[in-house]
């Protein structure tokens, strides 16, 4: 026996879901000798990498490997306690929360809920992150969140301008109270809109003086103030303006909501309600507004409806705003929200109820007020009366200097505000130990002579009565009923057990990648070195996450092709809009300016035009052909017509159809000679890595979504993370940050709250890279191509399978035509996506990018014997839709329009139907061993859309939902 | 197709039509247009006294399937609207050319009724697209 003392576990070999054998078996069923042919045979040669991919390590490294040298960056990351607040506030995660849903794949590897029957679950959870948002806040209607405070201030001026503006132009008043990237974030949203932001004090400036469609202050404000708006708010609806108010949720417990001062949106972070700071993110923003804004609210909404048995049943509601339908004409391109982190928001919500919220409210004002009548003894004396949580204190400036030196010290972070002026601002995790050491700080040399028990006598909050909080909150049993870990665990898995995730089976969504998101990768982003950090914390604090941002920028560049990379775009829309105004930019500095028109193929992601559009840009749709592919006459002739115009073409490679189009290097070359850039969706990025690369296809910017190619899972609709990687000539142009210096040298503005968007959970894809090495990377683009392709084989005699290439094979997803079994069986395809719930699968994604058919990706991770199942049912269903064509089943009751079926219709003393209860709910042998049941039947989408109601509302309520009173103002 | 089409009416191509009462005209969406939405959902009527022009967007029509945007077949100025919609937005189904009614306007240009297509015409149209 010769002993191979050299072994070491691969981890490819995990992550790729087909074995050697496996992996045979298919290529025998393709016919082809080896994977390469296959590759060969489906990547077109011109557009091939010429050597393999390179990345800086050359050899993958192991689980625990990899592990132990994120280790060591992590300790280059220094813990300090912050203070300077901004937004990002430390908090205490409940660890029931974090270990039951942060830590859980049953709750971070769904996909967005659009199957609601499979998603009961997720949508309780984010109908209660709803019901909290519009009970703290005081408005009528809230979203399912949004990716940062930021963006959700910019789609709220977005709204304004829309419902008050003239379409583009006019002016936005920002309060100087504003967090700085707020402004930033605006800044860069209202440029290309033609819109003036004009910042300034709420008390004085003069709304006449322009044409203001909106005006955004903050509640309380960056420097701790609690001004009361009402008069101001008052003299922006005089102007006809729309009133925002950006807002903390944790103040709202003891403040007047905005509702009650006039606010028409309310916008802010849901960070402090449990989601650790991560330096920067992710955590989920929120927008909230009246009823009559409810249709033009950016963002998905959570619903109350009815199943096909009445039953209360809740799904996304008004799903046509979004731009997937809307295209050029969505106010935004909002897809990806931050669901995962709204449900730990909502969860904590839950945990502590309103109570628990108060209390930890009052500790964090209440420690605030001692530090104020510390301060003042100390000397330090200002107006400390209308605060929450925050002071702005003022000294000279060397003593400024001397007070943030000290602070730094002994281990804490102050904010510098300016060099006359600092913040400090505490949170759920101050102690009164904290507020001794910042006075001590302040006392400097000199001992504080007083204890904090002689300072917090008869202490009182300073806050004036018609500021503090008469409205109750959180009144639904929901919040007030499991504060014992036992109820709160069992609630948490509860809902869990209703949604169909990657733990039960696979989710072939076409173009979405549901890949493996592997537990070592997820291992270190709860570690506190990547979670505590504040995302302004001095950078020589972040000296590791310094390391991860350089390494993973190099890995991207190198897999993409391009020079330089920019971590800060939040989701794969908003890398779309951070590329489109690079090329602006960089349109602009050649004196280009003017170039406006972007052209779109037909078969684009709904996202791409409603992108071009908010970049200021006009859309001109090109045409495909039958085969699907770019009509390449077509774009010659509207690149020509519009020549002097033209400034980018928007292309999804491959195709949102599916296909390697041969002529992509044509189609590039056609654009770059009128002057145009070439701006490549990286939706489709599974099916390059390692075999060709944005750059390879003649692209200049490209997005990436982390949350596909890069397994940062989808948390069920978020986090997502859309890196954009830029050509040399586009590099200075990437975006900047105006509290911390990152970004080109002629960057445009920050088109997210935070320098490095959710940088926490960047950890996740260096995993992945790091532990795959080039090949694995490579090898498993190959499996993801032979997945997809299997599957286009073994089904192609059950259904057409539309779109292949010019050699017949698909990349690394399939489209299955179902739209002639309307007219043979009266069936639809949401039949056939309802009727794979009871074979225990997530349906394939229905009806994009063609109507009527269903978009299968099955990715490298799932093994072949997966894969078959999923092929199996759909085969099985062929049938059962062939007993309808032959009229041995009802075209109006049979397995399909009845499905799914959950178990309380199974077991219903009666049983009246044409087929057995047995057919019904386990059709397939693996479902008599493993059966996921349903929770509700077939929603009523209509009912839902026409009577929306978004909050919990009372228990004895929800069969009588109150109409809506929705008419756009 | 979507049965009769009246022949008193006159006919966009994006499917609205309008109806000539006197110096009124009442505007709709045809039978065709609403069996292509499916269920209608929600609808975004004009404010009374709102200027329209002929071609121009003046509403929003939902479906749990699509938004589509409404075009009025006449520049005016709306005189009334028909608020019911607003609960029952439904109606457009069951009722296209009647209680589905969308809003009255008053035409600025009579001429540009010679720009509208007549049932024969608007049949046509159907049948070839």
């Amino acid at each position: 026996m010769s002993l191979n003392w050299k072994y070491q576990e691969s981890f490819a070999d995990r992550h790729i879901g087909p074995d050697e054998k496996e992996l045979q078996g298919m290529l025998k069923a393709l016919g082809v000798g080896s994977l390469d042919e296959l590759i060969d045979q489906t990547v077109p040669a011109a557009i091939r990498s010429k050597e393999p991919l390179k990345l800086a390590a050359s050899q993958p490294q192991s689980e625990h490997d990899a592990l132990a040298y994120l280790e060591t960056l992590a300790s280059k990351n220094q813990l300090f306690r912050s203070f300077i607040g901004m937004g990002y506030y430390d908090t205490q995660v409940p660890n029931v929360i974090l270990r039951n849903i942060l830590q859980n794949p049953g709750w971070y590897t769904q996909y967005t809920p659009y199957q609601a029957e499979i998603a009961q679950g997720r949508l309780e959870a984010l109908l209660n992150y709803q019901t909290m948002v519009i009970e703290l806040t005081g408005m009528e209607v809230a979203n399912a969140s949004l990716l940062d405070e930021g963006t959700s201030a910019a789609e709220a001026m977005a709204l304004a301008l829309h419902s008050k503006g003239e379409g583009s132009g006019g002016a936005f008043f920002v309060s100087e109270g504003c967090h700085p990237q707020t402004i930033d974030v605006l800044r860069t949203r209202a440029q290309p809109l033609g819109v003036e932001v004009v910042v300034g004090d709420h008390r004085t400036v003069d709304l006449g003086a322009k044409k203001f469609f909106g005006a955004l202050v903050q509640y309380p404000a960056t420097d701790g103030v609690v001004h009361d708006y009402r008069a101001f708010g008052e003299k922006v609806h005089a102007a006809n303006g729309l009133f925002v108010v950006a807002t903390d949720l944790l103040a709202l417990t003891l403040l007047t909501p905005p509702g009650e001062l006039g606010a028409d949106v309310a916008v802010g972070s849901a960070q402090r309600f449990g989601v650790p700071m991560g330096y920067g993110g992710p955590h989920a923003a929120f927008f909230a507004t009246k009823n009559a804004y409810t249709r033009v609210m950016p963002g998905r909404i959570i619903g109350v409806s009815e199943d096909a048995q009445g039953r209360r049943a809740l799904r996304m509601a008004l799903q046509t705003r979004e731009q997937h339908i809307r295209r050029e004409k969505a106010t935004s391109n909002i897809c990806t929200a931050q669901v995962l982190l709204a449900i730990m928001a909502s969860m904590y919500a839950v945990y502590h109820g309103p109570r628990g919220l108060k209390a930890i409210a009052e500790r964090v004002h209440g420690l605030t007020v001692l530090l104020a009548r510390g301060l003042t003894k100390l000397g330090y004396g200002a107006n400390y009366d209308n605060v929450f949580d925050t002071l702005r204190v003022e000294a000279a400036p060397p003593h400024i200097r001397t007070i943030l030196a000290a602070a730094e010290a002994k281990g804490m972070n102050f904010r510098r505000i300016d060099e006359r002026a600092i913040g400090l601002s505490l949170d759920e995790a101050t102690r009164p130990s904290d507020v001794e050491a910042i006075l001590a700080v302040f006392a400097g040399a000199k001992p504080l002579g007083f204890t904090l028990d002689e300072l917090g006598k008869d202490l009182k909050s300073t806050l004036p009565e018609g500021l503090r909080r008469s409205t109750p909150f959180l009144t639904h049993p929901v919040f007030n009923s499991y504060h014992s870990e036992t109820e709160m665990l069992r609630y948490i898995r509860r809902l869990e057990s209703r949604d169909l995730s990657l733990t039960h089976s696979m989710i072939p969504l076409g173009s979405c990648t549901m890949k493996l998101n592997a537990t070592a990768e997820m291992i270190p982003v709860t570690w506190p070195q990547f979670g505590k950090l504040h995302p302004f914390a001095p950078s020589s604090q972040a000296a590791g996450y310094k390391v991860l941002f350089e390494q993973l920028e190099q890995m991207l560049a190198n897999i993409t092709g391009f020079a330089g990379v920019s971590l800060q775009p939040n989701a794969g829309s908003q890398g779309e809009y951070a590329g489109l105004l690079v090329i602006r930019a960089y349109q602009q500095s050649r004196g280009q300016g003017h170039r406006d028109v972007c052209l779109i193929p037909s078969s684009a992601h709904g996202t791409n035009p409603a992108t071009a559009v908010m970049a200021g840009y006009r859309v001109v749709v090109v045409k495909c052909d039958e085969s699907g592919n770019i009509d390449v006459a077509d774009l010659r002739a509207r690149a020509e017509e519009h020549k002097d115009k033209l400034a980018a073409l928007m292309v999804t490679y491959p195709s949102t159809h599916g296909v390697f189009e041969e002529e992509i290097k044509e189609i590039c070359s056609i654009v770059h000679e009128r002057g145009g850039q070439v701006y490549m969706d990286g939706a489709n990025l599974n099916a390059q890595v390692g075999l060709t690369s944005p750059s390879a296809i003649g692209a200049d910017v490209c997005h990436i979504n982390l949350h596909k190619t890069f397994c940062i899972p989808h948390g069920g609709g978020g986090p997502g993370m859309g890196p954009i990687c830029v050509a040399s000539h586009l590099v200075k142009f990437l975006p900047g940050h105006p509290v911390i210096s990152t970004g080109g040298s002629e960057g445009i503005g920050a088109v997210s709250a935070a320098p490095w968007g959710s940088a926490s959970i960047l950890v996740i894809s260096w995993m992945y890279i790091a532990m795959m090495g080039a090949e694995g990377l490579t090898k498993a683009t190959k499996l993801a191509i032979l997945n997809a392709n299997y599957i286009a084989e073994r089904l192609q005699e059950h259904y057409p399978v539309l779109y292949r290439g010019k050699r017949g094979r698909v990349a690394h997803e399939c489209i299955v035509d179902l739209r002639h079994l309307k007219k043979t069986a009266g069936v639809e395809v949401e039949d056939v996506a309802k009727r794979l719930m009871d074979y225990g699968f997530h349906a394939p994604t229905v009806s994009f990018p063609v109507a009527g058919t269903l978009m299968i990706e099955p990715t490298e991770s799932e093994s072949k014997a997966e894969v078959d199942r999923l092929c199996d049912a759909l085969i099985a269903i062929r049938e059962e839709i062939r007993e309808i064509e032959d009229g041995r089943a009802p075209k109006d009751n049979n397995v399909l329009k009845n499905a799914p079926h959950t178990a309380r219709v199974i077991t219903a003393p009666e049983w009246n139907r044409p087929y057995s209860r047995e057919k019904a709910a386990y059709p397939a042998p693996w479902v008599q061993d493993h059966k996921f049941w349903p929770t509700v039947g077939r929603l009523n989408n209509v009912l839902g859309d026409r009577k929306l109601v978004c909050s919990c509302p009372p228990i004895e309520d929800y069969m009588t939902p109150e109409p809506s009173k929705s008419a756009v103002a | 197709m979507s049965g009769e089409i009246p022949q008193s009416l006159k006919y966009t191509k994006e499917h609205e039509w309008a109806r000539i009462e006197g110096n009124r005209v009442v505007v709709g969406v045809t039978a065709h247009a609403q069996e292509a939405l499916g269920d209608v959902v929600y609808v975004e009527l004009p404010k009374v006294g709102a200027t329209l022009t002929a071609g121009g967007q003046f509403g929003v029509i939902e479906s749990t399937k699509a938004v589509s945007d409404l075009f009025s077949p006449l520049s005016g100025k709306v005189v009334k609207v028909n608020d019911a919609l607003t609960g029952n937005p439904q109606t457009i189904n069951s009722d296209p050319y009647g209680a589905g009614w969308i809003c009255e306007l008053e035409p600025s240009d009579s001429k540009e009724l010679a720009g509208l297509m007549d049932a024969a015409a608007y049949g046509k149209l159907l049948q070839n697209s």
